[in-house]
């Protein structure tokens, strides 16, 4: 039942993304062009998820436990770190080279065209790689979000 | 260029909103979707690897209820080239991984609960996106 729900969640963010246009890396890019074709569409998507989500998670949180689970998973770290700093800086720059952030990537993977496989390849690379070099730093896991 | 959509951007936003706040509902969890991804990627083979194999698998079969619903495929452009893809894929992948969280992790999911890392995470990518893109459409490319 939980893995239903799951693909059913997945179902319905992956159709806002088609939707809102967050998986068209045309307009994601012309989104950040503010001293060219810029197009705020993103704004407006940015603007229904909040909306949407800070009214609904207010209302989620007042239940004891979730639905299917034992507790509710969230982080409490409080602090600003250069790990999350430069790390933010860093996918700022992939996203504004390829115009896909993973959100909008994944969706877009059911089309099977080659660039979106390609990019999901080299974000799978990258991931491998920062889990490594945290490793060789800090000697733990990475943290969640 | 491309076309100015509030109506159909806000829309699909609020659908990425409605699905965040169920995945919270039901499973309890953060709908990140660099989390996620990050998550499935493990030789470790647990519960949690199951439901985000299942999100996973939903979020690559959405074009299909697109096409069932309007009749048509979402039109996808992409301006870079496999070169820029690639780079920009492996810091993607580099830095949510660094930075614990993506546009829908810190974006929306600690944006939403008003998180001082997810806002800071926030501002910070956007910035350099802004700065990415125009570095490359105005200083350096065509």
């Amino acid at each position: 039942m939980r893995l239903v729900f799951a693909f059913a969640f997945g179902l319905l963010f992956g159709s806002g993304i088609l939707i809102s246009g967050m998986g068209n890396p045309a307009k994601v890019l012309n989104f950040f062009d503010f001293a060219g074709t810029w197009d705020p569409s993103l704004a407006f998507v940015m603007g229904g998820a909040l909306l949407v989500t800070a009214i609904g998670y207010r209302l989620v949180f007042r239940m004891r436990k979730p639905l299917l689970a034992q507790a509710f998973s969230l982080p409490t770290r409080q602090d600003l770190d250069i790990r999350l700093l430069g790390g933010s800086a860093i996918f700022g720059i992939g996203w504004g080279l390829s115009g896909f952030c993973p959100g909008g990537l994944i969706p877009v993977l059911g089309l099977g065209m080659s660039g979106p496989l390609l990019t999901a390849a080299a974000i799978a690379a990258g991931i491998v790689s920062a889990r490594w070099m945290i490793k060789l730093n800090y000697g733990g896991q990475p943290a969640g979000a | 260029m491309t076309d100015f959509t509030p109506l159909l951007s806000f829309a699909g936003g609020a659908m990425i909103g409605l699905a965040v706040v169920a995945l919270m509902a039901v499973h309890g969890r953060i709908a990140g979707i660099n989390g996620i991804v990050s998550g499935f990627l493990t030789t470790r083979l647990s519960q949690d690897w199951a439901w985000r194999g299942a999100f996973l698998a939903g979020l690559i079969a959405s074009p299909l209820i697109m096409l069932g619903v309007s009749g048509q495929l979402p039109a996808i452009t992409i301006p870079s080239s496999p070169v820029l893809l690639a780079i920009g894929g492996f810091l993607t992948g580099v830095g949510t991984t660094l930075g614990s969280g993506c546009t829908s992790g810190h974006g929306v999911c600690g944006m939403s609960r008003l998180s001082t890392r997810s806002i800071t995470a926030t501002l910070t990518f956007m910035a350099t996106a802004v700065v990415t893109v125009f570095l490359t459409r105005h200083v350096f490319g065509g």
